[in-house]
Parts: structure tokens; C-alpha cells; sequence
């Protein structure tokens, strides 16, 4: 789809020579501009930016692609253009005196001139040839060409005379942007498309809920494929940016590097790196859960690594911020001192969102930050409706993706809302989403931090307490107990509590050891002495022995002395001296 | 016709020089053209009778072709062709077209009260 897509255009660039715009964005939704050498109707009511769109096409082809142009004014003197211009950064006079570009003025006053008779317009054509050879214009603006109507009466001829300057001007091959007021119910008072059919641009300029939106659309644009959609657009210092909403697309360069979030604790909950560079960070949570202090910690370091951050209050102003936070331990005034920091402030309601995108889109081109905040998100739909500032957050995303920017979005939750839901829906858009919420238990609130989703990394499932102390942000484990998840006073006393009955458990396993220890000793000490007992025994038996083998020895020495005094007969003399001698 | 009726008053010289030819100033006219077209030459044959007829004697006209001269459009702000403007007495007025209606033409040089 997108290949044949891309084909098509191929084609239709190569069948229509589009002459560039130079005009941010627009030449992207044209798909490489106005068509060259035919005319191109910008039509819009009062106000909306037709004649900056016009000058910018003439100054951006005279200073970035070397075709000199014509601006033919009929409402406007040449020097309140120059003075109009001058905000946007355009020196007509240099161009002018540089032969870049004319400037002519045609005043056309109903009350001096009368008719009489058939003429024609050669006196313009005249002039606008002239105009055009003086410097080989390339490209001419007619603005607004509409008020010829109002100084001549003879409609037919004046119509007859548009459509042979509209032929005329495709002939000498210029590219032209003619301007027109919007009329009621038609694209132009006048019906200049009939005229001019080849590229119809539309401007408006909308006011909803009292903030102002300025919208361009590409009515018609034959010949070649172009964007639909209205965008939105902005006329600001740098002049005429039209926003493509999807022209970026999802093409961006991913980074596989990490980055600290400034809360090691929150680091090793995120696979033990923290987040990927270039990645959206979504810190959401209600009020007074400390989504500033984290997002300040993840700022302050991204400085203290050396890079870049931007960090956009909407709620703060910098001093008041950097106040704040000496508070927590983390001195931003430091890192704004050393340019590494760059805090902006601003109400949010203090411009329109398409103004908004703008600022933030120049911001972040002046100063290159590696790292955005934005505090918070939800501040924005102040400015617009939501429906319009949900679009915004995408592109604002989109533009720091395609940066490899690390954008850290601030999302207030309302008290009454779903925790997991965002204000704006950009829940699904973002890479990482960190909750933070109160937990209430024991007359107290306490803080709690949670990662609720994290692409492609594993992440922790763990709910940890999130405290506040002098030396910034830090994490602790948190304690789930019968009662639920403790924190705050309720873990401390729990800790306590844990603490004692540990100690006289110890105590405890103390006691039984000594106990143990003296039973041993005691039982130990009596195989001793029974061992003694029996000792003493074997030795008094083993003399009991000796002493009665010595007796029977003894006995049978004095038996036989006995019988060798008594000469008796060896036979049988053996009992009796035995009686005898016991009777003895 | 009516037109003229909403406008500023005219003075009292210009009443008496409309009304009192004789007594009036010089008349300079300027009559724009791009090349010798059929209508640039009646336009110069018809403002040619004009003048012989009311003011015979006290006027100049002067042609200006901006196919030679295409820098002078821009001084007297001509876009039309051809267009006859009136350069004294003042006030500044422009004609355009062939002046083939000679009585517009007189009106629009202010030689007749536009009510007539």
C-alpha cells in the first residue's frame, strides 16, 4: 500500500514539475509543492495568513532556490509589506535592492476612475511583464487580485480579462500563488476558481473554546497525489509552518543504549539499566505523589552525565522549581549555570496548542536536548480540546522520537479517575509508564512506585515505596504483610516488631545452647569417673588373682613339704594333708 | 449617475470653472495606450473631438504608449487600457475605455454636473 503509494507520487513527480514552497511542511503534504508553471489559488477569509503564505513562497524561492519573484499588492503599500514581513524575519529591502524581488503596489480607487467604453487589462499585464523582466521572476503572487472587481464595473470584462491573465501567466511558464477572500458558502467572493483549477489551498482560521487553531487544506491539486487532511499551521517569528500530522511516521531510529533514570532502585526495577535513549517515558500519578521530584532526579541526572535537558513547566516557573527542589538535595541551579539544563515556564494557556507545538519544536531545535521533561502533560489540554491536544502529544512524540530525544511526559491524575488512565490518551503510545500513587494506611499517606509497562525490557513486578529525603528520591522494598502492603509508619513499626521478637529469639537459642552445653559437660564428667570406678576395680580384681594364685601356689609348695616330711605315699597321700591343713 | 450626488461638494472654483469654460485654467490630459490598437486609436479620435468641442485652445494631451514605456504605468496606477486621466485641474480623474460615450466621458472629466 505505502510502496504503491510512494510509486504513485514517483509518477506524478515525474509527469508534474512541482516548484518547491520552502514552506515547512507544506511541501510535504504537496508532496514537493505548488505545480511549476501554472497558477495556484490560496483562498481564506480575513486574517488567516494568506498573504504571509504568498510572501514566504516568494522569499524562500528568491533565497533557497534562485527564483526571483513578483509580488503584485493591490490592498497593501510595498512599505507596510516590508514592515508586515519584517517580524518573520524577511528584509524585503535586501532582496529587492539584491534584484531577488519586486515589489509592485496596484491601488485601484472606484471614486477617481470612470468608464466609457470597451477596454482591457493591458495595462497590468504591461505591468506585471515588466515586473517579471526585471529580474527573470520565476514565481508571481497576486494579492489580492479580487480587489480589481471593486475598482472596475464591467464584470464581463474584468472576468474575461482574469482568465487571459490566468493563460497568460501559465504561457510565460511562472509559478504564481493568486490570493482571495473566502466568500459565504463558496471557496472564493469572486469565483476566482473557476479561473485558477489546478491547486486550490483553503485557509481558516478557527476559534473553539476561545483558543484559536489556524487549519490548511489542499482543496484540489490536479495531476498528483496530495494530503487530504486539514492541518494545522502556525505563523510565528520564523514565518508559515504547516504541520503534517502523520508525515513522520514510524521510521525513526531506535537506540539499544540505557540511560539512568537518577534513582538506582529505579534502575534495577528496569532490567537493572534504567530506560532506553530515545524512548517515552510516561510518569503519571495524583497529586503530591512526587512525579516533579522524579522527573527532576531523571533531569539533574542526564546533566550530571553530561547531556542536554529541556525541561518544560507548566505549572512552575524556574526559580520556584529550582527552589523546590534544593529542598530534595538536587541543585538545578547548577546544571542551569552550566547551560546543561534549560528550564522554560510558561502557562499553558498562554499560547494556542499548534503555537505550543511550535515553541516546543523551536526550543528543542535552538538548544539540542538529549533529554525533555514535560510537567505536566495534562496541562496542555487547557489550551485545546482534548481530541485536538491528544493529537498534538502524538506528533510533540513523534518529532522527539525521530530526534532519539528521551522525553519524560508528567501526567497529573485527577482524584476521581482511574489510576491507570491518562487524561490524554497517550497511554499506549509511550514506552515505559511509571505509576506513582498514595497508599493510605494508619492515618498515613504514604508513596508508592510501580512500573506499569516497560517495552522491551524485563521490568519489576514489584510495588516499592517511594520516599523522599533530603538527598533526593529514593526506593525501598515494601513490606506485605496479613494487613496488606505496609508502608510509611506502619513498616517502621513492623520492622520494630520484627526487630525484638529476632532478639529474644537469639536470646532464646542462647539459653538452650548454655543448657545443652552444661548437660554435656555433666554427662561428660560422670563417663569420667565411671570410667575411674572401673579402673580401680580391674586393678584391685587383677590382685585379687594374683594374690590367690600365689596362696594356691604356696599351699601346694607347703603340701608337698608337708608330704615330703611326712613320707607319704605319693598316691594317695594327696587329700588328706589338704583336710588337715584346713582344719588347721 | 446617483454616485455623484454622495460625494464632497465640489468648490466654487471648480463650479465656476465648470460652468464658465473660458475662465478655467489649463486642461492636461494623459491618455494611456499599449501600441496602435484599434481602440487605442478611436480612444485618441474620440477624446480628440472632445476637447476641439469644450475646450478648444486651453488643453495638451499626451499619449503615452506603455508598450514603449512600460515604466510609466506604475506612476498613474493604470491597469485598464486605454485610460485618459485627467492630470489638471486637479483633482487627479481616470476615464477608462475608448470614450465612446462622449457624455460619460464629459461627466467623468467633470465638463457636466453628473445629474444631467
Amino acid at each position: 500500500m505505502l510502496r504503491t503509494d510512494n510509486e504513485r507520487n514517483h509518477l506524478s513527480e515525474r509527469t508534474l514539475p512541482k516548484a518547491p514552497s520552502g514552506i515547512a511542511g507544506l511541501d510535504e503534504i504537496t508532496f514537493g509543492g505548488f505545480p511549476r508553471g501554472r497558477p495556484t489559488l490560496v483562498c481564506g477569509s480575513a486574517g488567516c495568513g494568506k498573504t504571509l503564505l504568498a510572501m514566504e513562497f516568494l522569499v524562500r524561492g528568491a533565497t533557497q532556490y534562485q527564483e526571483p519573484g513578483v509580488f503584485m499588492a493591490f490592498e497593501e503599500t510595498p512599505e507596510d509589506l516590508t514592515k508586515n514581513v519584517r517580524s518573520l524575519g524577511f528584509d524585503l529591502n535586501k532582496l529587492v535592492k539584491q534584484k531577488k524581488l519586486v515589489i509592485d503596489f496596484i491601488r485601484v480607487e472606484r471614486n477617481e476612475i470612470d468608464e466609457t467604453g470597451e477596454y482591457d487589462l493591458e495595462g497590468l499585464f504591461i505591468r506585471l511583464n515588466a515586473a517579471i523582466e526585471s529580474v527573470g521572476a520565476k514565481r508571481v503572487v497576486l494579492d489580492t487580485i479580487e480587489a480589481l472587481f471593486s475598482g472596475l464595473q464591467n464584470e464581463g470584462i474584468l472576468r474575461a480579462e482574469l482568465r487571459r491573465l490566468f493563460r497568460w501567466l501559465k504561457d510565460k511558464g511562472v509559478t504564481a500563488v493568486i490570493t482571495a477572500e473566502r466568500g459565504d458558502g463558496t471557496l472564493t467572493r469572486r469565483g476566482l476558481e473557476e479561473y485558477v483549477s489546478d491547486c486550490v489551498l483553503l485557509l481558516d482560521h478557527r476559534v473553539v473554546d476561545q483558543v484559536s487553531t489556524r487549519r490548511l487544506r489542499i482543496v484540489k491539486y490536479r495531476g498528483t497525489t496530495h494530503g487530504t487532511n486539514e492541518y494545522p499551521f502556525l505563523i510565528d517569528e520564523d514565518g508559515f509552518s504547516v504541520l503534517p500530522i502523520t508525515s513522520l511516521g514510524l521510521q525513526h531510529q531506535v537506540s539499544d543504549e540505557r540511560i539512568s533514570t537518577g534513582v538506582p532502585h529505579l534502575d534495577a526495577m528496569l532490567g537493572g539499566e534504567g530506560f532506553y535513549r530515545g524512548s517515552t517515558i510516561l510518569v503519571s500519578g495524583t497529586a503530591g505523589t512526587g512525579k516533579t521530584s522524579l522527573s527532576a532526579q531523571f533531569a539533574q541526572a542526564a546533566c550530571e552525565r553530561g547531556e542536554r535537558c529541556l525541561y518544560l513547566a507548566f505549572e512552575e516557573s524556574p526559580g520556584q522549581l529550582i527552589r523546590n527542589m534544593r529542598s530534595i538535595g538536587l541543585d538545578l541551579g547548577r546544571s542551569v549555570k552550566k547551560g546543561l539544563l534549560k528550564v522554560h515556564s510558561s502557562r499553558a494557556t498562554f499560547y494556542g496548542l499548534e503555537m505550543r507545538l511550535a515553541m516546543i519544536h523551536k526550543l528543542v531545535q535552538q538548544f539540542e536536548p538529549d533529554v525533555i521533561v514535560v510537567d505536566p502533560i495534562g496541562a496542555l489540554t487547557a489550551a485545546g480540546t482534548l481530541r485536538d491536544t491528544n493529537l498534538m502529544i502524538v506528533r510533540l512524540i513523534d518529532f522527539l522520537k525521530a530526534r532519539g530525544i528521551t522525553a519524560m511526559l508528567v501526567n497529573l491524575t485527577g482524584s476521581s479517575e482511574s489510576l491507570e488512565r491518562t487524561q490524554v490518551e497517550i497511554s499506549s503510545i509511550v514506552d515505559t509508564w511509571i505509576l506513582l500513587r498514595d497508599v493510605e494506611l494508619g492515618a498515613e499517606r504514604n508513596r508508592a512506585i510501580y512500573v506499569l509497562k516497560s517495552r522491551g525490557m524485563r521490568h519489576s513486578n514489584q510495588l516499592r515505596e517511594f520516599l523522599i529525603t533530603d538527598q533526593g528520591v529514593k526506593l525501598l522494598d515494601v513490606y506485605v504483610g496479613p494487613e496488606g502492603v505496609l508502608t510509611g509508619s506502619s513498616r517502621l513499626s513492623l520492622e520494630a516488631r520484627e526487630r525484638a521478637s529476632s532478639l529474644a529469639e537469639e536470646q532464646e537459642t542462647e539459653r538452650k545452647d548454655r543448657e545443652r552445653r552444661r548437660k554435656r559437660e555433666a554427662l561428660e564428667a560422670k563417663i569420667i569417673a565411671l570410667r575411674k570406678e572401673f579402673e580401680i576395680e580391674d586393678v584391685e580384681s587383677a590382685l585379687v588373682a594374683s594374690e590367690e594364685a600365689a596362696r594356691i601356689d604356696q599351699l601346694g609348695r607347703d603340701r608337698d613339704a608337708m608330704a615330703i616330711s611326712r613320707q607319704a605315699d605319693r598316691g594317695n597321700g594327696v587329700e588328706r594333708p589338704r583336710r588337715k591343713l584346713n582344719s588347721k | 449617475m446617483k454616485r455623484r450626488s454622495t460625494k464632497a461638494p465640489l468648490t466654487l472654483e471648480e463650479i465656476a470653472s465648470d460652468h464658465n469654460p473660458e475662465n478655467a485654467e489649463k486642461w492636461d490630459l494623459r491618455l494611456y495606450v499599449a501600441g496602435q490598437t484599434p481602440r487605442s486609436i478611436t480612444a485618441f479620435a474620440n477624446l480628440k473631438h472632445l476637447c476641439e468641442t469644450h475646450l478648444a485652445g486651453r488643453y495638451t494631451i499626451e499619449v503615452i504608449d506603455l508598450m514603449k514605456h512600460p515604466q510609466l504605468a506604475a506612476g498613474d496606477q493604470i491597469i485598464a487600457i486605454p485610460t485618459l486621466v485627467r492630470k489638471l485641474p486637479q483633482p487627479i480623474r481616470k476615464i477608462v475605455g475608448d470614450l465612446r460615450d462622449t457624455e460619460r466621458a464629459l461627466v467623468g472629466l467633470q465638463l457636466r454636473p453628473g445629474r444631467n
